[in-house]
């Protein structure tokens, strides 16, 4: 390409961004920024939600929303962005920075086919003026982001999947050749094996474009196994930097090694995740201190008398944390024992006196023009008492049916389900008291506890309300059985107050599940309980799971996209693909020795790091 | 309407196999059900001889005198002997072949009253369906870029301020400060020759325009602000399209969907509001002849603007549905529910 020549010429690097601080009116939303992004190399930024990493792609591009302004210099091939007036920026964009956004089903226009998407941008150059020419080069370039099927150009964007929308985006925003591509959480909104692919096409193109690119994501595992160098954003400040190799190796903050260790490992079952406690504070509530001093425990005084700013602390790398140098010793010690731990065999191989059994489960759903569409198709499983199932599929795969169908919020198709000794396979056809007890003994864990939480109740209410419905109930709930409940998932009585939208995530989340266990049910359903909660909230969330477990003797369908997930909490799994179980066994041999292509496929997408791959 | 399907520009789904025929398909149902509707329609309008108070005969004599023999006549002329299934299947046919009676007043065909009057409703019905678009997405387009500003308040305000007051009443203020005292427009009577109508009415068509521009900016206002913060409207800028662009291709394209649903509403609503504005303005036009007609018990011709007015309403929301599909082709492959 003649443009890698001439980037090539240029001296210095491509983008650097100096004191960039954004903030909403008088609050602040980061703290000034400093990134370097060399030409053709590819940087992540790594944070949780609320850490400002969204804001900072949007304030490079200079797309921030209404309201929202930043300060600082940024500085493209020495242009400096930030001055350029509205209609000169407009120039750069596209041309010499590109963005990608997270969902894909909402980043193209859907009025419009997807081939025009990229036609669009064609239309000023000359050489692209006759209708034919542009034709010919929207097909190339959606060639170059693996669309071979020349149909998909004309398709309109809903008729196409979300890995194919993210594939057409990307290929618009290449379409003019830019220099550095922002990719905001490409690959979230996607199933675990579109995802690696995604990403496997990011990277493939980075490379053999010489393009730059900042990937932010809130993974680490894939930002470590995607770029070179890695910036790690908490709260709004920048906490560590350094090469992706020896941060992961040798994290020099804590969070870091906190965010490190609370990923539940793929390959491992750890007897306790080591979660970071409390929740991701806002920016302007730690203006003042180190961003993670709530958290850290290596808090001391010092850590609370300002904000720490990023030093270097050896070649290449940066550190906000001011003891760094005497806890780094600790903090190796506790990087390298995150590694050793032993895995825990799962027990039991008994099938008889089964919790749940499902047997030979049908459900279809008429679609367009009456047509039956089989969302699950024969599917057979069992859940003994006080075993955690995990049931792992792709969205579309049936698994949410299922579920649903377990609680009697679907009636089946055909089939037979049966809990706890009673025929639950339609709730409208059984007796009231078995329906009563059924509803007890089996209850729901939903993937956004925000909305299953009515806003207007206080937390109080809300588990009053659910004590309410438990078995033999008379009187009211009293104020000390819902203090114990609150106590049950690691909340204090005073929370009995709070309304929903003044707790985090993981919060809401204990509430959900503490309102689930008000019943005393013998099993709990979980949708994707933790896939909506930050990495280091997550981790305490799945400890609690397995307190809860063995505390109540409870059984769990863990269902979820996730293979980390359930190999921490899941002694049996099963396959879900396309509404059939496909394999099914111990969650160790599954994982470790998939049989099925798809199992398969789904243990190669996750993304591996460094150290794991070559120790 | 047919043919004009696959002429709708590069965006839309024209080529691809199937999506011709399923508008195709689309149009046919839609017209099997307006059918139907169109008959239920005339058998009400025919049905008002015989709601009306009295002797049917008597009825369609209006004020004449009705001796014996006249009656007689109307009573041969009408069927009205015949049972009423046969009297309607009679009129009817009358009806499709273009014959719908004759007026009371002036014994002249009721086709020809209104052919001599539809010409200034038509006009006026065309130029304030102009205006409420063209001025209504505009000043929706305005508030929306300028949202929360005082500009957007102004606008919002001028809309309900002319959502409240009827039609007539504006017309009246409009005669008043344009007609009168600033003399810039005439007061009455529609004008000879094409431009000396337009002038004539103009004020009309604004008084019309304005009682129902307010849905246009309240409808474009909101769905303006939601696309501008739509993603694809931030990936698109991030891809450095021009504001043109996206302002055409995507904000503007995209919030003319709820604007194209309600246009069904608004352009009944115009026709109606037409008729008392003819009446305010003295303008010879279809509403004035309807109330005309009302007040001298003139039942031929109210059957004819009846049925003409409704057949109109009917094929309006047919036009729109089609419209519809093609500006969302989401409709047509039965995937938007909400």
């Amino acid at each position: 390409m003649k443009t890698v020549v001439a980037r090539a010429g240029q001296e210095g690097p491509l983008l650097t961004v100096e004191g960039l601080a954004i903030a909403h009116g008088a609050v602040p939303i980061t703290t000034p920024l400093d990134i370097v992004v060399e030409r053709g190399d590819a940087i992540a930024i790594v944070g949780e939600s609320g850490s400002g990493k969204s804001l900072m792609a949007r304030a490079i591009a200079g797309l921030l929303p209404p309201g929202i302004v930043a300060t600082g210099a940024v500085t493209l091939d020495g242009i400096p962005l930030m001055r350029l007036a509205e209609r000169e920026f407009r120039k750069i964009r596209g041309s010499r920075v590109s963005m990608l956004m997270q969902n894909p089903f909402t980043m193209l226009n859907p009025l419009m086919r997807s081939g025009d998407h990229v036609d669009e941008m064609l239309r000023d150059r000359p050489e692209f003026v006759s209708r034919a020419a542009r034709a010919q080069e929207v097909k190339r370039r959606l060639a170059e982001v693996g669309i071979v099927d020349e149909d998909v150009a004309r398709r309109m964007p809903f008729q196409l999947s979300g890995g194919m929308c993210q594939r057409v985006a990307l290929a618009a925003a290449l379409a003019r050749d830019p220099d550095l591509l922002i990719a905001d959480e490409p690959s979230t909104a996607l199933d675990a094996t579109t995802q690696a692919e995604i990403i496997k096409l990011l990277r493939r193109v980075q490379r053999e474009r010489h393009m730059s690119l900042i990937l932010i994501t809130h993974n680490l595992r894939l930002a470590f196994s995607t770029c070179r160098r890695i910036y790690v954003l908490y709260a709004g400040s920048m906490l560590e930097v350094g090469d992706a190799a020896t941060v992961e190796r040798r994290p020099f903050h804590p969070y870091t090694l906190g965010l490190l260790r609370s990923e539940p490992p793929v390959d491992v079952r750890m007897p306790r995740l080591v979660p970071i406690r409390g929740s991701v504070p806002r920016a302007a509530d730690v203006a003042d201190s180190c961003g993670f001093a709530d958290r850290c425990d290596w808090v001391t005084n010092v850590c609370r008398t300002g904000k720490p700013s990023l030093a270097a602390r050896d070649a290449n790398r940066f550190t906000a944390c001011i003891r760094q140098e005497e806890i780094q010793g600790e903090l190796d010690a506790l990087r390298m024992a995150a590694h050793s731990f032993a895995p825990i065999t799962p027990r039991r191989e008994a099938t008889t006196g089964a919790l749940v059994r499902v047997d030979a489960l049908v459900k279809t759903f008429l679609g367009r023009r009456s047509r039956p569409i089989c969302a699950i198709n024969g599917v057979s499983l069992h859940i003994m008492p006080g075993e955690s199932v995990g049931l792992v599929g792709e969205s579309g795969s049936g698994k949410t049916t299922l579920a649903r169908c377990l609680v009697g919020l679907e009636t089946p198709t055909a089939g037979d389900i049966l809990i706890d000794g009673i025929a639950a396979t339609d709730f409208a056809a059984m007796t009231k008291a078995d329906r009563g007890r059924i509803r007890r003994a089996i209850q729901m864990i939903f993937q956004d506890p925000y909305s299953t939480l009515n806003p207007r109740h206080s937390v109080g209410q809300a588990l009053g309300e659910a004590l309410g419905a438990s078995a033999g109930a008379t009187s009211p709930a009293t104020p000390e059985r819902i203090a114990s409940l609150l106590a049950d998932v690691g909340l204090p009585a005073a929370y009995a107050t709070r309304r929903p939208e003044s707790l985090s995530g993981g919060e809401r989340q204990r509430i959900a599940i503490a309102r689930a266990l008000a019943v005393k049910p013998a099993i709990l359903v979980c949708d994707e309980p933790v896939s909506a909660l930050d990495v280091s909230v997550q981790a305490q969330v799945l400890n609690l799971f397995r307190r809860l477990q063995a505390e109540h003797a409870l059984s769990y369908l863990f269902i979820t996209h996730d293979l980390a997930v359930v190999r921490q909490i899941a002694e049996r799994i099963y396959v879900l693909y396309l509404g059939e179980i496909v394999e099914e066994g111990p969650t160790e041999s599954v994982i470790s020795n998939p049989r099925h292509p798809y199992t398969r496929r789904l243990v190669e997408s996750i993304p591996r790091s460094l150290i794991q791959r070559a120790p | 309407m047919l043919g004009a399907a696959p002429s709708t520009g590069s965006t839309a789904i024209t080529d691809r196999p199937g999506g011709g025929s399923s508008l195709v398909v689309f149009v046919m149902r839609r017209l099997a059900v307006t059918i139907p509707l169109l008959l239920m329609i005339s058998f009400g309008v025919f049905a008002l001889v015989h709601i009306a108070p009295g002797d049917p005969a008597s009825s369609l004599l209006g004020a004449r005198a009705s001796d014996p023999a006249t009656l007689a006549v109307v009573r041969a002329r009408y069927h009205l002997d015949d049972p009423f299934l046969v009297q309607y299947g009679k009129w009817l046919s009358q009806v499709i072949r273009g014959d719908l009676g004759v007026s009371i007043q002036g014994n002249r065909a009721v086709t020809s009253t209104i052919a001599d009057r539809l010409g200034v409703t038509i006009i006026l019905s065309l130029m304030s369906t102009t205006l409420v678009l063209g001025i209504g997405i505009l000043l929706g387009a305005v508030a929306a870029f300028r949202c929360g500003t005082r500009l957007d308040r102004a606008i919002v305000i001028f809309g309900v301020f002319g959502i409240s007051s009827p039609a007539f009443v504006t017309g009246i203020f409009l005669l008043y400060v344009f007609g009168v005292l600033l003399h810039w427009f005439p007061v009455f009577g529609p004008g000879e020759g094409i431009l000396d109508r337009a002038w004539h009415l103009t004020l009309p068509a604004f008084a019309l325009a304005t009682s129902v521009m307010a849905i246009v900016i309240k409808i474009t206002r909101a769905a303006m602000i939601e696309e501008l913060a739509r993603d694809y409207v931030t990936f698109a800028r991030a891809r450095g399209l021009s504001s043109r662009r996206i302002f055409f291709a995507y904000v503007l394209r995209n919030s003319l969907i709820p604007v194209v649903t309600a246009a069904g509403l608004i352009v009944v609503g115009i026709v109606a509001g037409a008729i008392y504005v003819e009446v305010t303005f003295s303008l010879p036009g279809l509403g004035a002849l309807t109330i005309d007609a009302i007040q001298k018990r003139d039942i031929p011709t109210i059957q004819g603007t009846t049925l003409l007015f409704s057949a109109f309403v009917v094929l309006v929301n047919l036009a729109v549905d089609v419209i519809y599909t093609l500006v969302d082709p989401r409709i047509r492959f039965g995937r938007v529910e909400s």
